[in-house]
């Protein structure tokens, strides 16, 4: 069996947003970047646990960036990927991603595709669905544990207001989120290993994109935070009420 | 030429996120000068679909297959193409949940549209089709233009308040031949949390930190949380520590809430906890370091012992109640 890993290139969790040319770019100074943490935490891990376990042979590592986002691909391949593909291109439109992985995805034959339940920079969770469609393969999003079993995939994920258990033959998408796997750090020897790991560049297609970004903006600052005293209580309950208008 | 909603129900039951995506496109389209159209799937009475007008909806096309009972997001997304070509729709809108998110993106590429995840406004046609959304995990928004002649939107629900308006929504029913492949997900076990409203729906949420310092404390927030209606949610350590279920843990890594009010007991207001919280419209802080964090991100603010806090303020809950009866 063989696993495609999308892996994107986000800003750290902790980053300051700062906005340049005319609000019109997020600044990338001093940001320290990092693999996705759903794609490195859960897609990826889950991948290496079915190659361990022996239900896997190959995992592969897609991503769809310029050349700076080769330091997360060689992190991604220290914790355990055979092979990493980088599709030269820079896109802000989820269906222009989606459009770039699937034009490769479509000759290799994969039987499963692994993404985030999301990206933290543009906050889409759509890429993963896209790319479905665009392979006809099903999808199913946001799961807590991936079974894999006789070429069908037992998917416990997230509904409104609870869990569902589902069953799908492979070959099929699936977004990961908390649960499907406990998250490691690489060890020196993957670190090694990785190095002689090929990270393929491949020239991508013409897409035209459908969206694009025009401008930022930061929220305002919260301003003149009311202290209320632990002892008056009413007095919060009356603001809840008459003020903020919540209760 | 029409503006189309995609509805969900729960067995039958149209929940007000609904309304709010079918006001919203109500909206759109009185600006497009054209109508809104609700595409309602599977088993469900008249008088629910018909209250769609109360929000605007003109039409519903019903597409009463048995099949559509369960959630089977490639027939869904079948289905809005086909009600969408049908009524010659520029304009296709779902909820920016977890049934619209696996949902939208098929319909977006089906029909080659540029999608919008997230939207917090309506679209701006002064110079083009821009819609604002939430990036980088609410540290931003973003202006984003749709190029395409389609567009798919996904609305952000809690956004904007439903008001009922006086109509009521003719209904035409509707065919689509589905394929097998639209049903090749067999669903094997279902788990609702019982009674409780889910926390991405919840409109008030109390929620608890490592400040509460032990599950055995846990009694006397949900005691506030039952006075005042609202659901419970926790920090991550909590769920990590087993004090609370996983399904409660909110934050970058968990789920994301935008609830009227949000109060947070006992947490210290990290980044990754933020982002899942900070879409809240109102946000109340209590915590007994009056240099916690999440003071900054707080509309109103109690420095105290959570403890003794949490029952004052149920207490005084209460006693609001009592007043306005
Ligand atoms: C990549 C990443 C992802 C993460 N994702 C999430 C996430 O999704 N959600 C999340 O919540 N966290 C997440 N975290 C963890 C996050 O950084 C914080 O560690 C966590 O939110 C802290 O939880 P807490 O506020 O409950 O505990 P603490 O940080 O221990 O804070 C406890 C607070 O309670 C106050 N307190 C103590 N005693 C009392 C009392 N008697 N009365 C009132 N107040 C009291 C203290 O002053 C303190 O402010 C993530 C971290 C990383 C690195
Ligand atoms: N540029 C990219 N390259 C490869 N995979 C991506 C890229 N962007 C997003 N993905 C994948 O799609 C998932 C959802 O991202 P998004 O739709 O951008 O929120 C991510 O968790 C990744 O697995």
């Amino acid at each position: 069996m063989k696993i495609l890993v999308c892996i994107s290139q986000v800003p750290d969790t902790s980053t300051k947003i700062i906005l340049k040319n005319n609000n019109t770019s997020v600044s990338s100074d001093g940001v320290t970047y990092v693999i996705n943490p759903y794609d490195e935490w859960y897609a990826l891990i889950r991948a290496i646990e079915l190659k361990e376990s022996g239900t896997a042979n190959e995992i592969h590592l897609v991503t769809v960036g310029k050349a700076d986002v080769e330091p997360i691909m060689r992190k991604a391949l220290a914790l355990g990927g055979d092979e990493a593909i980088r599709i030269d291109a820079e896109s802000n439109d989820p269906n222009e991603t989606a459009n770039h992985i699937a034009a490769y995805a479509a000759g290799i034959g994969y039987n499963l595709i692994l993404c985030g339940k999301e990206s933290i920079d543009y906050n889409n969770g759509t890429t993963g669905v896209m790319l479905a469609e665009l392979l006809g393969m099903d999808f199913l999003g946001f799961a807590t544990d991936i079974q894999i079993e006789a070429g069908t995939a037992i998917v416990k994920r997230e509904i409104e207001g609870g869990e569902e258990t589902d069953a799908c033959s492979l070959p099929m998408v699936i977004s990961c989120q908390k649960g499907v796997a406990e998250a490691r750090i690489p060890n020196m020897r993957g670190i090694m290993a990785a190095r002689t790991r090929p990270l393929k560049v491949i020239a991508p297609a013409a897409q035209t994109p459908l969206t694009a970004i025009l401008s930022y903006e930061l929220p305002p600052a919260k301003t003149g935070i009311k202290l209320i005293s632990p002892d008056n209580m009413d007095e919060l309950i009356d603001l809840l009420h008459s003020e903020a208008k919540v209760i | 030429m029409s503006v189309i909603v995609l509805i969900e129900h729960t067995g039958g039951i149209i929940k007000k996120k609904n309304f709010e995506a079918v006001q919203y496109g109500a909206q759109i389209a009185q600006k497009m000068g054209t109508t809104v159209t609700a595409l309602v799937l599977g088993s469900i009475a008249e008088a629910e679909m018909e209250s769609l007008g109360e929000y605007g909806a003109k039409k519903v096309l019903h597409i009463a297959d048995g099949r559509l009972d369960e959630l089977h997001a490639r027939a869904c997304a079948a289905a809005l193409v086909a009600a969408a070509k049908k009524e010659n729709s520029k304009v296709i809108i779902t909820l920016h949940d977890i049934n619209g998110r696996t949902i939208a993106p098929r319909v977006a590429v089906k029909l080659n549209a540029g999608l919008l995840a997230g939207a917090l406004s309506y679209p701006d046609t002064e110079n083009g089709f821009v819609i604002k959304k939430a990036v980088f995990s609410g540290k931003a928004f973003a202006y984003v233009n749709i190029i395409s002649d389609v567009k798919v939107i996904m609305l952000m629900p809690n956004t904007f308040p439903p008001n009922k308006v006086e109509g009521k929504a003719v209904i035409e029913k509707f065919d689509v031949s589905f394929g097998e492949k639209d049903f090749g997900i067999k669903v094997k076990e279902v788990n609702k949390v019982k009674g409780e409203v889910p926390l991405s729906d919840a409109e008030m949420i109390v929620s608890g930190g490592r400040g509460m310092k032990g599950p055995e404390n846990w009694g006397i927030l949900e005691d506030l949380a039952k006075e005042l209606g609202a659901a419970t949610a926790c920090s991550r350590p909590v769920a990590d520590s087993h004090w609370r279920p996983h399904h409660e843990h909110v934050g970058q890594t968990g789920g994301t809430v935008r609830p009227n009010l949000y109060i947070a007991v006992g947490i210290s207001g990290a980044i990754q906890h933020l982002a899942g919280v900070n879409g809240s419209k109102t946000i109340v802080v209590i915590n007994k370091d009056p240099e916690a964090p999440f003071f900054k991100a707080a509309n109103y603010g109690v420095v105290g012992d959570a403890l003794e806090v949490l029952p004052r303020l149920t207490a005084a809950v209460k006693k609001f109640k009592e007043q306005r009866k």
